[in-house]
């Protein structure tokens, strides 16, 4: 996999180590403990290129192929999962955008987005409904010559300062989405406080309180909402989440191997006793698997195979699984240490939980994976 | 092979159902958002042509037959 990279794989993957060392690595406890993202940071990533990475260079974005922004994500995403978490939805929100986004949504928009001057959040999640996508109660209706939109969304990753939102509602039985700028009468925000992880992304509750939207706001047609513009978003959104996964645990493998080799128990170094010696293994081989599938996310992307999205799907929902997994033998190798807030290993565990119920639990991940393993077999014949 | 062939073959090696070319395979639950995307990104890669916001809709995607229908009215 190494050997995919080429010279500006290499030299993106530099850039963005010594942005996330310089502008990231000091602050990410802060963030953590104040539930805040300075807006410092936010620019900082904005202003170096890193929130429009993957967007076209033609709007503005950094261009990147999926393979760099995997790596990009990455080196982010192992520093900070918050700071990761903004990327993430912007980026999946803008894709959308970009695809599905008619000629002047797309003029007026782009531009700020893919230079990250402007800032999307995406907005499906609703209280008590759990993810699922197919039962959205946010109801629009037709006013005039636009809309009104009345419901709740929750869990909004950046939901406190984002300037824009992707939305999405039903209008009778038909899903659709909307975009809505921060400011619209009858829209309000709520701050989301003391979630379990990525505590430093602003989460927020969304209010619309028959909030009129111009039929221009609407992205796509009526009834393509769920299938295509939130499926293409989450699709983004997986592959983020994967990498992610994937520098979290880079981190928890880096942090374990140098405390398991400097801390000592019974006069002997960590890293003699076998059962230290089972749990690094088992970080070392999450690492390994983790980042061979997003690798293989990558290819397919690279390609534009039309399995793409099937196989970041296997990514995320492994690279989640095994980041968890990957937290709690970091936590049990760093012992007392592993639970205090001097360290951000505690953060790992606690952020790496809250990938396998992002872009898709790993429960509904895996009722959509069962259905590609099937269709996988079948046509392999 | 005809645009119908390449879509029934495509569609036929992905879902182990004994489809007519009617089958709504969303409605019988046989598939789901994933296969949606794939099914876009099969069609434009394999007829060269980009599916455009308002060609966005689940009845152009959800049989052999749509299918067949909406790449011709495309292709012309």
């Amino acid at each position: 996999m190494q050997s995919d990279l080429t010279e500006s794989h290499l030299a993106v993957r530099s850039r963005i180590r010594d942005f996330a060392k310089s502008q990231l690595e000091s602050v990410a406890n802060e963030i953590d403990a104040t539930q805040v993202t300075p807006a410092s940071v936010i620019n900082a990533m904005a202003e170096n290129g890193w929130l429009g990475a993957a967007l076209p260079t033609d709007w503005g974005g950094g261009g990147l192929d999926p393979l760099a922004y995997g790596l990009v994500t990455e080196e982010v995403g192992r520093v900070s999962s918050a700071v990761r978490s903004l990327m993430t939805v912007h980026n999946m929100s803008t894709q959308a955008l970009l695809r599905f986004g008619s000629d002047e949504q797309r003029a007026r928009w782009l531009p700020a987005l893919c230079k990250g001057q402007k800032r999307i959040a995406f907005a499906l999640t609703e209280p008590n409904t759990r993810g699922a996508s197919g039962e959205i109660k946010t109801l629009v209706e037709e006013d005039g010559d636009g809309y009104r939109l009345t419901g709740q969304k929750t869990w909004i990753t950046y939901g406190q300062i984002a300037d824009l939102f992707l939305v999405f509602a039903r209008q009778g039985k038909m899903p659709v989405a909307f975009l809505v700028e921060r400011g619209t009468p009858g829209f309000t925000t709520e701050a989301i406080v003391d979630p379990l992880g990525t505590r430093g992304s602003m989460l927020a509750k969304l209010n619309f309180d028959r909030v009129r939207v111009e039929a221009s706001h609407r992205v796509g047609k009526v009834g393509a909402g769920l299938n295509f513009v939130a499926s293409t978003a989450l699709d983004h959104g997986r592959y983020s989440v994967a990498w992610g996964a994937t520098g979290i645990v880079r981190a928890c493998l880096e942090a374990s191997t140098q405390y398991a080799t400097h801390s000592t128990q019974d006069a002997s170094a960590l890293i003699g006793h076998q059962l230290i010696q089972r749990r690094l293994t088992n970080i070392l081989m999450h690492e390994t698997t983790a980042r061979a599938l997003c690798y293989r996310a990558a290819q397919f992307r690279c390609r534009q195979d039309a399995r793409a999205a099937a196989e970041t799907s296997l990514a995320k929902y492994h690279a989640a699984d095994v980041a968890f997994d990957a937290a709690t033998h970091a936590v049990a190798i760093h012992g007392g240490m592993g639970c205090s807030a001097d360290l951000p290993i505690a953060r790992y565990l606690r952020d790496a939980t809250v990938l396998t119920i992002i872009e898709g639990t790993q429960e509904m991940l895996q009722t959509a994976l069962s259905s590609y393993a099937a269709r996988k077999l079948h046509a392999e014949g | 092979m005809s645009a119908l062939e390449r879509i029934k073959n495509y569609v036929t090696s992905n879902i182990s159902y004994d489809l007519t070319n009617e089958s709504d395979f969303f409605e019988l639950g046989l598939v789901d958002s994933l296969f949606a995307l794939q099914l876009v990104a099969f069609v434009e890669q394999e007829f060269g042509f980009s599916i455009e916001p308002e060609d966005l809709d689940i009845a152009h995607f959800c049989s052999i037959a749509a299918l067949h229908k909406f790449v011709e009215s495309k292709l012309g």
